[in-house]
């Protein structure tokens, strides 16, 4: 067969069908796998809201049971929403889908549009409340984010869970390690009164005393004042809520 | 296709090993032609990253290698490389897709740099040199040799900065514990991890030092000026 394969015709020709083969076999892939990668993501977030809380690897909770294992111990059904002044918006499963993360970097959204969700759990071996606060801000390279968890009387932190993703290693990138994250526990978000106390990460080693104060990371000092400033900007808004239910 | 290639010869010649062989030992992609730097400095902090990249793009080289060399008589010369990208390009994307799906704690910590074999200047210099030119069997040893020398290399270098920089292997403490406050092994008696170890420069450095190894040690891969 006489086929000329430097003519423009064959040259077009190959380029089309080379691209629709292969354009039809990535996305065919790409929808086969979507509920599946939909799972990942959805199960990692169950993950990191119930580390807040307790120690997921101690309690043998991994991506096999954390479906299972999440709707034991928080009920979405009483999550809530919240708006940047504390107040109730809405109740429900919702909270779960909302997107912090993307609603914090959206320009274009208004302070006043954005929503708050708050995950309320049980603890089951003592059956008290739990109250699940997701956090995000920014580090010195890139996002962080993470979850609080506060005690039945919505003022003390029972535990935190921290991430990052590019901070650098060894320094700002230990605020997902325990040793800095258990210096969050016991400590409080409001004063006998319920108004808001703003946390301080500090230097001088004060911050296992003064249960406003954190101590940060040496050598990760923006990264650390970067989770200073996510946590108070969030909690704020969250103790202005506990404030209103509780003097109701 | 096949029957062809028998007759003429075995399966396994001698040229063909060379062909896996060479990769490996004088004609390194990493260490002699210098290819693929940049991905050795970005992921080899864990071996466990280090070893599902090398698997990745030995996947990607392999499968390219061999689909170029199928197509490489139909392909309009002027239009190649496109043609080679687009092979490389989809094949990158299966892998993202199926790590996403199947190892996702994997695939967030190896982020971009899957979707950057794209550029890795070893595959597409392997497509151009030598999937253009030669047969499906050949091209597939080819694309193994040279994924094989280039995860050898990414697997050595991970080696070193996992163990000093974090003083683990794939995850598991060698050194004992080194949480402050219950340190045990090495670190009870002062040992501390190298912080460097983990910052990109390092990885630099130590593919310098396999290089200099490896010339001291055969005098003809120096290069003359």
């Amino acid at each position: 067969m006489a086929l000329n394969k430097e003519s423009n015709g064959f040259t077009f020709g190959f380029a089309i069908v080379l691209v629709v083969v292969l354009g039809v076999i990535l996305a065919s892939l790409a929808e086969g796998l979507k509920p599946l990668k939909e799972k990942n993501v959805r199960v990692k977030k169950q993950i990191d809201i119930l580390s807040a809380m307790m120690d997921v690897e101690k309690e043998g909770i991994d991506r096999s049971n954390a479906e299972t294992e999440f709707s034991k111990y928080v009920d979405l059904s009483q999550a809530v929403i919240l708006n940047n002044a504390g107040e109730e918006v809405a109740r429900g499963k919702e909270a779960f889908e909302v997107d912090i993360k993307k609603e914090y970097r959206d320009k274009n959204l208004e302070e006043k549009d954005k929503k708050f969700p708050l995950f309320i759990a049980k603890d089951k071996k003592s059956n008290e409340t739990r109250y699940i606060i997701p956090v995000v801000g920014k580090g010195l390279w890139g996002p962080i984010w993470g979850y609080i968890c506060l005690e039945e009387d919505m003022r003390t932190i029972q535990g935190v869970s921290f991430d990052h993703k590019t901070e650098t290693p060894g320094l700002g990138a230990e605020i997902n390690k325990p040793f800095f994250m258990d210096r969050w526990k016991t400590s409080q978000i409001s004063n006998d009164a319920g108004d808001f106390q703003k946390y301080e990460v500090v230097k001088d080693n004060s911050g296992s005393t003064d249960p406003s104060k954190v101590d940060g990371i040496t050598g990760g000092t923006i990264t650390s004042k970067g989770v200073e400033e996510m946590v108070n900007r969030s909690l704020e808004i969250y103790s202005n809520y506990f404030k209103n239910i509780n003097s109701k | 296709m096949s029957a062809d290639k028998k007759s003429s010869e075995p399966l396994f010649s001698k040229k063909n090993k060379k062909l896996i062989t060479d990769p490996l030992t004088d004609n390194n992609p990493v260490t002699i032609q210098v290819l693929g730097i940049c991905s050795a400095l970005a992921i080899t902090v864990q071996v466990n990253q280090a070893i599902v990249m090398s698997l990745s793009v030995l996947f990607v080289i392999i499968m390219g290698n061999w689909i170029v060399s199928l197509l490489r008589n139909l392909i309009p010369s002027r239009i190649r490389i496109i043609v080679q990208l687009l092979v490389v390009a989809s094949l990158v994307i299966i892998v993202d897709q199926v790590l996403a799906a199947f190892l996702p704690d994997l695939s967030a910590k190896l982020s971009v740099f899957v979707g950057l074999i794209i550029t890795n200047c070893i595959i597409m210099g392997r497509l151009e040199a030598f999937a253009m030119a030669n047969k499906p069997w050949p091209s597939i040893l080819d694309g193994f040799g040279n994924g094989l020398g280039y995860g050898a290399i990414l697997i050595l270098v991970a080696v070193f900065r996992e163990l000093f920089g974090s003083g683990t292997l794939m995850g598991i403490p060698i050194f004992g514990n080194a949480l402050p406050g219950e340190e045990s092994g090495l670190y009870a008696i002062g040992y501390q991890n190298n912080n460097l170890m983990i910052l990109p420069p390092m990885a630099l450095i130590i593919v310098g030092i396999i290089i200099w190894v490896q010339r001291s040690r055969n005098k003809a891969l120096i290069e003359e000026h």
